[in-house]
């Protein structure tokens, strides 16, 4: 063997099945944007339903995929954004996009003042903590009597109406600006989608991703290399709750009305969430995006079978976690090799090439 | 010369059981200790407490001149105090390069791309670079052992602390590790090595520590030790 030449090394992250991918989400993101000039309301409302549970799938993803941290208390945050937008602009006259970043700042901070308590608990009771918290939060929210207590209120009319944009996105279109707002409120979840999915691709490529990945795989190893563990899940647990309570808000801006029961829903907001990652892959990138489309086909197929539909969704749930734990995007890419978003740093070069299996190089 | 290590009167109790009582000794650089003792001697309980995953309940520990008796591993990590862990804890979804890539950034606070070539060339001197880019999780016990091994060198420790890294390995894999582990040695990289085979560690060490109820019952030349009535009456269990 010969001896160690440490220039001849190189590190590539690249595939070409990222590099065609890149390409064609590009082109799919152009015309998503595009969509509104072609589509009709109805299915511009299904698109961001699918938008916004992609986030809050994306970021549950973070959170328990990559920290370890399974949270079934996430509808807290986006509860608390919602209700904090609902105050911004009922009671304090903001415009409803400048309260849906308000929103996100206030559920960060809901974060680290929550974390404290649930950073105490580990696995499953750090999961039940979770659920405490969430149901807390409702219950103290239901009491606030300006803003409908247990019973809800609705967004003002003028609010949506003199939302930054509105106008000029309905002469635009010449529509009404009821329509006009779910244009806006599209667009708005189609930029925080792609945000968070960039985000969160670019985190994992960084040396504090790589770090995230070995305090998933292993805390106690990680630690004893020299990863602050406790830093870094402090870190995702809060900008996790930052993007989901503006995403809570988003929603809630769309649909203009709030009731604690709603906007706290562990149904809507964590069970339906932690389905569509686990069906799609945890752990992946690509998972919660075949997750969310996979979840809602099934919607619009059982929605007329009333409860079957959540004993359908249970059932597929159990199936794939026995025969696919990897999620479908695992099943795929198990075969296949292939992954949209590559985070594997892949060693090249050096003075044995022919021993990885790889040609060219030196001495090839 | 000052030692790279100093262990002094260092205490653990766990309920009613000491599994560390006064326990005293010091490295010198470029060093290699072995520690031997039968199960549940303390030996892993006494490296858990160098790299601090276990905190003293007395004692002082000094690493290169600074006292690190409350600081946390990682900061150990960090200050030189690299280890293996006696049951492997790779990284599973990690590549073998990556594992190596995680211990060379964190432990020494660097770039990846500025530890990459050195990760690269510690694959190289451990015999693993032709699994570099499979996931760890698929790895046999003998890569696992020695992907602990590379691992630790990565976070680039001035002190190595191995715990039973040739145990249930074939007598020819076994040959291989420890001249891995000579080499190591041979670059001025202090070792404190747990194991219980001592043909292995024997061959490497300049001196021994015999651990018994967590006490230190008897230190010196290797021979010497082996010789000595007290260890072959209680770790070799002969009746003498």
């Amino acid at each position: 063997m010969s001896a160690p030449a440490s220039s001849a090394w190189r590190v590539e992250t690249r595939t070409r099945a990222a590099t065609g991918f890149s390409v064609f989400a590009v082109l799919l993101v152009a015309i998503a944007f595009a969509a509104p000039f072609f589509v009709s309301r109805s299915l511009l409302q299904d698109l961001f339903l699918i938008l916004t549970m992609l986030v809050l799938a994306q970021n549950w993803n973070l959170l328990a995929g990559y920290a370890g941290l399974v949270s079934v208390g996430q509808q807290a945050f986006v509860g608390f954004g919602a209700y904090a937008m609902f105050a911004c602009v009922s009671l304090g006259g903001l415009d409803p996009i400048l309260a849906v970043l308000i929103a996100g700042v206030a559920a960060a901070m809901l974060s680290v003042a929550t974390g404290f308590f649930v950073f105490r608990l580990q696995g499953a009771y750090f999961a039940i903590g979770t659920w405490v918290v969430a149901e807390v939060v409702r219950l103290v929210l239901a009491q606030w009597r300006a803003l409908g207590g247990g019973t809800g209120t609705s967004l003002p009319n003028a609010a949506i109406r003199d939302m930054a944009a509105v106008q000029w996105i309905a002469e635009a279109f010449s529509v009404r600006s009821a329509q006009a707002a779910d244009i806006l409120t599209y667009w708005l979840a189609l930029i925080l989608c792609c945000a968070t999915i960039g985000f969160i691709y670019w985190l994992l490529r960084t040396r504090q991703g790589l770090g995230l990945s070995a305090v998933r795989d292993n805390q106690e190893a990680a630690r004893s290399v020299g990863v602050d563990a406790r830093r870094i899940k402090w870190a995702v647990y809060v900008s996790v709750a930052f993007v989901t309570g503006m995403a809570g808000a988003l929603i809630y801006v769309q649909k203009a009305r709030i009731s604690p029961d709603a906007a706290f829903s562990v149904v809507d907001w964590t069970a339906y969430v932690i389905f569509i990652v686990v069906i799609g892959g945890i752990g992946t990138l690509e998972g919660p995006i075949i997750g969310v489309i996979v979840f809602f086909l099934l919607q619009k197929t059982l929605a007329d079978y009333g409860s079957w539909y959540l004993l359908v969704l249970g059932l597929i749930g159990i199936a794939i976690m026995l025969f696919a734990p990897r999620g479908l995007w695992g099943l795929f890419s198990d075969r296949t090799g292939i992954q949209f978003f590559p985070v594997r740093r892949i060693l090249k070069g050096g003075p044995s090439t022919d021993h990885q299996g790889t040609r060219g190089g030196p001495h090839g | 010369m000052q030692p790279v290590l100093d262990i002094s009167a260092v205490n653990k109790r766990f309920g009613a059981l000491t599994v560390a009582d006064a326990v005293t000794f010091s490295l010198a650089p470029g060093e290699a200790l072995g520690i031997i003792g039968p199960n549940g001697a303390g030996k892993s309980t006494l490296f858990n407490l160098i790299t601090g995953n276990l905190q003293v309940d007395g004692g002082r520990i000094v690493f290169d001149g600074t006292d690190v008796t409350n600081a946390p591993p990682m900061q150990r990590c960090l200050m030189g105090i690299g280890r293996t862990f006696q049951i492997p804890q790779p990284f599973v979804k990690l590549t073998v390069f990556e594992n190596l890539l995680v211990a060379g950034t964190f432990g020494s606070r660097k770039l990846e791309a500025e530890v990459a070539a050195r990760c690269g060339d510690i694959l190289i001197q451990t015999g693993l670079i032709g699994r570099a880019n499979v996931p760890a999780g698929q790895l046999s016990l003998l890569e696992r052992k020695r992907l602990e091994l590379a691992r630790a060198l990565a976070t680039n420790p001035k002190v190595l602390l191995l715990d039973e890294i040739a145990g249930g390995l074939t007598e020819g894999e076994c040959a291989a590790l420890v001249g891995t582990i000579r080499d190591i040695h041979a670059s001025g990289i202090s070792i404190i090595w747990i194991e219980h085979v001592l043909h292995a560690l024997n061959s490497v060490v300049e001196r021994l520590l015999v651990l018994d109820f967590g006490k230190v019952i008897g230190m010196g030349r290797p021979n010497d030790i082996m010789a000595s009535k007290a260890v072959r009456e209680i770790y070799l269990g002969l009746d003498v």
